[in-house]
């Protein structure tokens, strides 16, 4: 019996199939945990696949490399998605038309303020070179956060890990941080969010309000561009 | 489908070509989603088949992300080395990003006259 069950185990590790159907499961187990509690940030779908798919890899000594023979299928959306973000930025331009000028100067701040006080932060901390490449585009939205990795030469893995983290923590101590400093107004809240927090800051932006809402989609999907952008040639100045 | 799939993919190629042939430092896909950006503001409208096709990949965005997160696995040994310097990193950059943007907003909001 024990032996019908690994021949069985050696058959499906060997083809894309099953890597392919535990990512999809995964995620939809995640999902369905983190819409069970209402949406709180650190049941965030994405970071619960990841632990339960790395904890199986590991107790099985499977190598990452199986795994991703089955789910890069998965893997090679990102790319054509990244260009579907072209269309709620159009959408949300539109909208939001009037304070366009005062939402670009506080998008760019932004987006130099994640990047460059990550690095230095994580420099004073004796942080690797790898870890701060990783580490500088932390507060944009990981399919485009790994590619700007990528291209740079830090680890796109790790930084899809540090972009979750940074959403939810964002998400956390958001609405509290800016209320705290007096920063009432739902757009600049919205804004604030999501330029630090991505796209799990504007699912709490949404929360908030409408208006926060669509100022903060607005604001991720502007500091994406921004970062991707700034960031190479920012690299150059921040790694001498 | 099929149609608004194909310009996503040939955006995603243009992209890629501009990027390799220039040396640009910037990622394939970001210059696809400009140029797609592009292409919507000339047209003034989103066509409906593209608006359903790019909703339906991106109301699963985060599935996408796993495969590469799961990689994760080959950095723990990393994470565990350096667990501090990015707690602090990641705690201090993301606050400080917090009230930069929003105060630059609130500010400006308030400096053109533009009420919430």
């Amino acid at each position: 019996m024990s032996h019908e069950l690994r021949d069985i185990w050696v058959y499906l590790s060997a083809s894309p199939l099953l890597h392919l159907t535990l990512t999809l499961v995964a995620y939809l187990g995640g999902r369905w945990l983190y819409q069970r509690s209402g949406g709180l940030a650190i049941l965030n779908p994405v970071l619960l696949a990841v632990v339960c798919l790395v904890a199986l890899l590991w107790s099985t000594d499977t190598p990452y490399a199986t795994y991703f023979a089955g789910a890069q299928f998965v893997h090679f959306l990102l790319g054509p998605a990244t260009v579907a973000l072209a269309i709620p930025l159009y959408r949300q331009v539109c909208t939001v038309r009037r304070s366009l000028p005062g939402l670009l100067a506080a998008i760019a701040a932004g987006s130099l303020t994640a990047s460059v006080s990550a690095v230095l932060l994580g420099r004073l901390a004796g942080a690797s070179d790898t870890l701060l490449l990783s580490l500088a585009p932390k507060s944009v939205t990981t399919p485009v956060a790994m590619g700007i990795t990528e291209r740079l030469g830090g680890l796109p893995s790790l930084t899809a890990v540090l972009v979750i983290l940074t959403g939810i923590l964002g998400a956390m101590i958001g609405p509290w941080l800016l209320t705290r400093a007096g920063i009432a107004d739902p757009r600049a809240q919205g804004v604030a969010l999501g330029t630090a927090s991505h796209g799990i800051g504007t699912a709490r932006a949404v929360q908030i309000s409408e208006t926060a809402s669509a100022f903060s989609g607005l604001a991720m999907g502007l500091n994406a561009l921004a970062t991707a952008l700034l960031l190479p040639l920012l690299w150059h100045w921040l790694a001498r | 489908m099929i149609e608004s799939f194909a310009v996503l993919l040939v955006c995603q190629l243009i992209g890629e070509i501009l990027v390799t042939a220039a040396h640009l430092p910037v990622p394939g896909p970001v210059v696809g989603m400009l140029l797609l950006f592009l292409g919507l503001l000339v047209r003034g409208t989103v066509p409906e088949v593209l608006a359903r096709t790019a909703g339906a990949l991106l109301q699963h965005l985060s599935l996408l992300f796993v495969p590469a997160g799961v990689g994760v696995m080959l950095h723990l040994e990393l994470l565990a080395d350096q667990w501090a310097a990015v707690g602090l990193a990641l705690l201090v950059s993301t606050a400080l990003t917090l009230l930069v943007a929003g105060a630059l907003m609130a500010w400006t909001a308030r400096l053109l006259g533009d009420k919430a």
